[in-house]
């Protein structure tokens, strides 16, 4: 490297020197505080950093040498702050006997010699030393740490958080504020009050700052002593200290958990974790790896829920059975039956809520990948976009979440290109320079809602309708009668975009209609909401899980169909004198509020069958997001959990039902897709057309 | 004026990056070079930002580069900001990390000049290096 400069080989030279005080001075500490029989795994790793930077600076200078030894000395020292390798006195004395090579090679490289340096018996005795490594990591769980936390760990801060929990620590969270211009000396000092209790692993700046002048960081403290002691010991004015959590063990059988998956646990991935101490294993610090977690391919849990299923088909048998024997007068057997139909309903929905349980990952997933893309394209399109994401910790089937990652990042990607202003145009509007698109999730019943909200220029209403015209989407003349909402849901027909024509910086047109498709398919809905100037809001409904569906089984003419329950939000008495005619459209009063009626038999083409023509018929509101649909049915059966099956091939197209189920007669059910019913009744399609469809 | 933050606990990888980038014949508009010495003294520069650029180690006492770079993405005066990390082969797992917090590259030590200057350009608003009249 001949173009460095004197001054800078000179600087090198000098800074390499103290790298090497500094790790002699460790190794001392280090062989007085083995003789004393205590450990300091700081005083190792401030080795393993000074023999790291040595080594970066050997290759930059072109020092091969002092390159050579570095790097040897480095993986040993590396090892030992894994806890790969154990610290004794025959170890010590071989990296005392690098400091004398560093030294004579230091001296070789400032006087350009290019003596032999016999370090061959050295590195041979690094090399056995790192030979005996061990690697026996485990992940880090049993406490409820914070996941933006584990993500700043280094390799060596995750080790000693590890070993901390091994060893049966508590882990503490000290928020502290900082001034900024003493926060090294203050700091020093709080770290040498704690080694008296514990190890401090790692320090990550909060973000929040109450001035320009101080900072406040969380420290991630491990003790063996209580909160009242820290708090003794380190408390102040300027310090919160919090207990972290141990993480919740299992429910223990004997309690029955909620039926439905509205009340799951945390689990932040597809993970079991047998209660150790209950198996009388101690996590002793042996080579023995003591792994807490599995990884579950997510279709084996789909073969298990599939078995649930099946399951839940022979218990609603059962049922049957027992109704028909007392039917015959067989009572006694009829209760028997009866009773271990309960006893076999019960442990199957405790059954069924584990593997759901297991089977729901937080949304935070996928928000943070969102995060990233927002950072990527604001740069791209050059306009700054803050992003406020909450409640990432809600829960959702994983199979959901992978399918959301598409659909929410299109609409990311239309907020920032067509929502947000750009600067200037902000600022002219007095909105802060900044846009802001916010990302909201939150459990509302079986659904999850996660919401899209931009503070932008918000949806052009002429404009959209003008585009949907010259499209021949729909005529002038309906255009006029359309109400904002209808207007707006306009943005979902395919080729529709407010923008004249794509930019060229990025894949333009994404379409609404693809990101509407591809909700619907996960059972859900999206919903608009726009003000001009305002911004835009879109909020999507999606069902808690795909895996099992608590259905309501109705009779429609001569069929038994199901309507999952997630959509249904109550059923009512049919009385035909209350129907009223509105635009063609037949409608009853609801409470106060309009609702569009649809026969279903005559929508199925299906005629009344005479046990039914005479008997009293009921409507069934199907509601998902802000719509809602009165379904007219002859028969209501009652509640039943089923598993939906796919159509097969050459009925996939047919829109209107979700799939099949085996209805626990051994009797073949459609089981009615409550969304796309919605969209094609209110969206003013007639039956006989979605009839035709369906046989086309 | 191209602003950049060289945060490295290593004086002489400190000069080094510093003479690589005053050196660099694009940067005739001026480069201002400000360097840190440790995460604390990054954490006190960030806030006198903007910056065109930061470059980080990871392996630093304290606050260590990863705790760096997603304080930076965090904060609102930062968060769009380049990140380059600087690191040794050997750290290849906090590399990654650091990547996923949000760094938008990484230079494996050792590096020449060269390299480090293609790389920061990558970085850099080139309608600076390019605004310049006749080169």
């Amino acid at each position: 490297m001949a173009e460095l400069s004197d001054k800078a080989r000179e600087e090198f030279f000098s800074e390499a020197q103290e790298i090497i005080e500094t790790l002699s001075r460790n190794l001392l500490s280090l062989d007085s505080t083995l003789k004393a029989g205590i450990s300091d795994p700081s005083l190792i790793n401030e080795a393993f950093r000074a023999v790291h930077t040595l080594k970066g600076l050997a290759g930059l200078f072109g020092a091969a040498r002092l390159g050579a030894l570095s790097h040897r000395l480095e993986d040993v020292l590396d090892d030992l702050r894994l806890g790969r390798i154990e610290l004794g006195q025959g170890v010590l004395d071989v990296l005392f006997g690098t400091v004398d090579a560093y030294t004579r090679i230091l001296q070789a490289e400032k006087s350009d010699s290019d003596e032999e340096l016999d370090v061959e018996q050295l590195f041979a005795e690094l090399e056995r030393i790192g030979a005996g490594a061990t690697e026996h990591e485990s992940p880090v769980t049993g406490y409820e740490l914070d996941p933006g936390l584990l993500a700043v760990l280094t390799e060596y801060e995750e080790h000693r958080l590890r070993a901390n929990i091994d060893l049966q620590m508590q882990l503490y969270r000290l928020r502290v504020q900082f001034d900024l211009s003493t926060i090294d000396k203050v700091l020093e000092d709080m770290k040498e009050r704690a080694k008296r209790h514990g190890e401090i692993i790692t320090y990550l700046p909060t973000g929040e700052a109450t001035s320009a002048d101080t900072i406040e960081l969380d420290l991630l403290m491990a003790s063996r002593d209580d909160l009242a002691t820290l708090i003794g010991s380190l408390g102040a004015d300027n310090v919160v200290i919090e207990e972290i959590p141990r993480r919740a063990r299992r429910s223990h059988p004997a309690t029955v958990p909620p039926r439905r998956p509205t009340a799951l646990g945390r689990a932040d991935s597809v993970h079991l974790q047998p209660d150790l101490e209950r198996a009388g294993l101690e996590p002793a610090a042996s080579l023995r790896s003591l792994t807490q977690t599995v990884r579950v391919d997510i279709r084996k849990l789909d073969h298990l829920m599939n078995i649930v299923g099946e399951l839940a088909i022979v218990r609603s048998a059962f049922g049957r059975v027992a109704e028909k024997l007392r039917g015959e007068g067989q009572r006694k057997l009829a209760a028997e039956l009866q009773r271990l139909h309960r006893n076999f309903d019960r442990r199957l929905g405790e059954m069924q809520d584990g593997i759901l349980e297991v089977r729901m990952v937080p949304l935070g997933q996928v928000f943070d990948r969102l995060a990233r893309v927002v950072r990527q394209i604001s740069r791209e399109v050059g306009k700054e976009i803050r992003l406020v994401i909450t409640g990432a910790e809600t829960e959702i089937d994983k199979l959901i979440v992978e399918e959301l990652s598409d659909p929410l990042m299109h609409m990311i990607r239309n907020a920032i290109d067509h929502g947000i202003e750009p600067g200037q145009g902000r600022v002219e509007v007095g909105k802060p320079l900044a846009g802001t698109i916010a990302l909201n999730a939150f459990q509302k019943g079986n659904h999850v809602m996660i919401e899209v909200e931009d503070d932008g220029r918000g949806i052009d209403l002429s404009k959209l309708t003008e585009k949907a015209i010259t499209l021949g989407k729909l005529s002038r003349s309906e255009a006029q009668e359309m109400s904002r909402d209808e207007v707006l849901a306009l943005i979902f027909l395919p080729g529709l975009s407010t923008r004249e024509s794509a930019d060229n910086t990025s894949g333009r047109g994404v379409g609404m209609d693809i990101v509407k498709t591809n909700i619907s398919k996960l059972g859900g809905v999206i919903d608009v909401h726009s003000e001009t100037g305002i911004g835009t809001k879109m909020t999507i409904t999606l069902p808690i899980t795909l895996a099992i569906v608590s259905a309501l089984l109705i009779q429609a003419g001569k069929h038994t169909l199901a309507i999952p329950l997630s959509s249904v939000s109550e059923a009512i008495a049919f009385e035909e004198a209350a129907v009223r005619l509105v635009d063609g459209r037949e409608v009853i009063t609801l409470r106060g509020q309009t609702l569009p009626l649809c026969r279903l038999d005559r929508l199925m083409g299906l005629e009344i069958a005479p046990d039914f023509a005479s008997r009293r018929r009921f409507v069934v509101v199907a509601a998902l997001g802000q719509r809602r649909l009165g379904l007219v049915v002859d028969f209501l059966y009652g509640q039943e959990d089923i598993v939906i099956k796919p159509l097969g091939k050459s009925l996939s197209g047919v829109r209107g039902f979700a799939g099949a189920t085996e209805l626990g007669d051994q009797r073949v059910g459609l089981v009615l897709d409550a969304a796309s019913l919605i969209e094609e009744v209110l969206a003013g399609i007639e039956a006989p057309r979605m009839l035709e469809r369906a046989r086309g | 004026m191209l602003r950049i933050l060289v945060v490295e606990d290593s004086a002489s990888m400190r000069s080094f990056v510093r003479n690589a980038l005053e050196s660099d014949s694009r940067s005739s508009a001026g480069v201002d070079v400000v360097e840190a010495s440790s995460g604390f003294e990054a954490l006190r520069l960030l806030p006198r930002g903007p910056y065109d650029l930061v470059i980080t180690d990871i392996n630093m006492p304290d606050i260590n580069g990863l705790e760096l770079i997603s304080f930076i993405r965090k904060s609102e005066l930062h968060k769009a900001t380049p990140v380059l990390i600087i690191s040794t082969q050997s750290s290849e797992r906090d590399r990654a990390r650091g990547l996923s917090l949000g760094a938008n590259g990484y230079l494996i030590k050792p590096f020449s000049q060269e390299v480090l200057q293609s790389e920061v350009w990558r970085f850099l608003p080139s309608g600076i290096a390019q605004a310049k009249p006749h080169g």
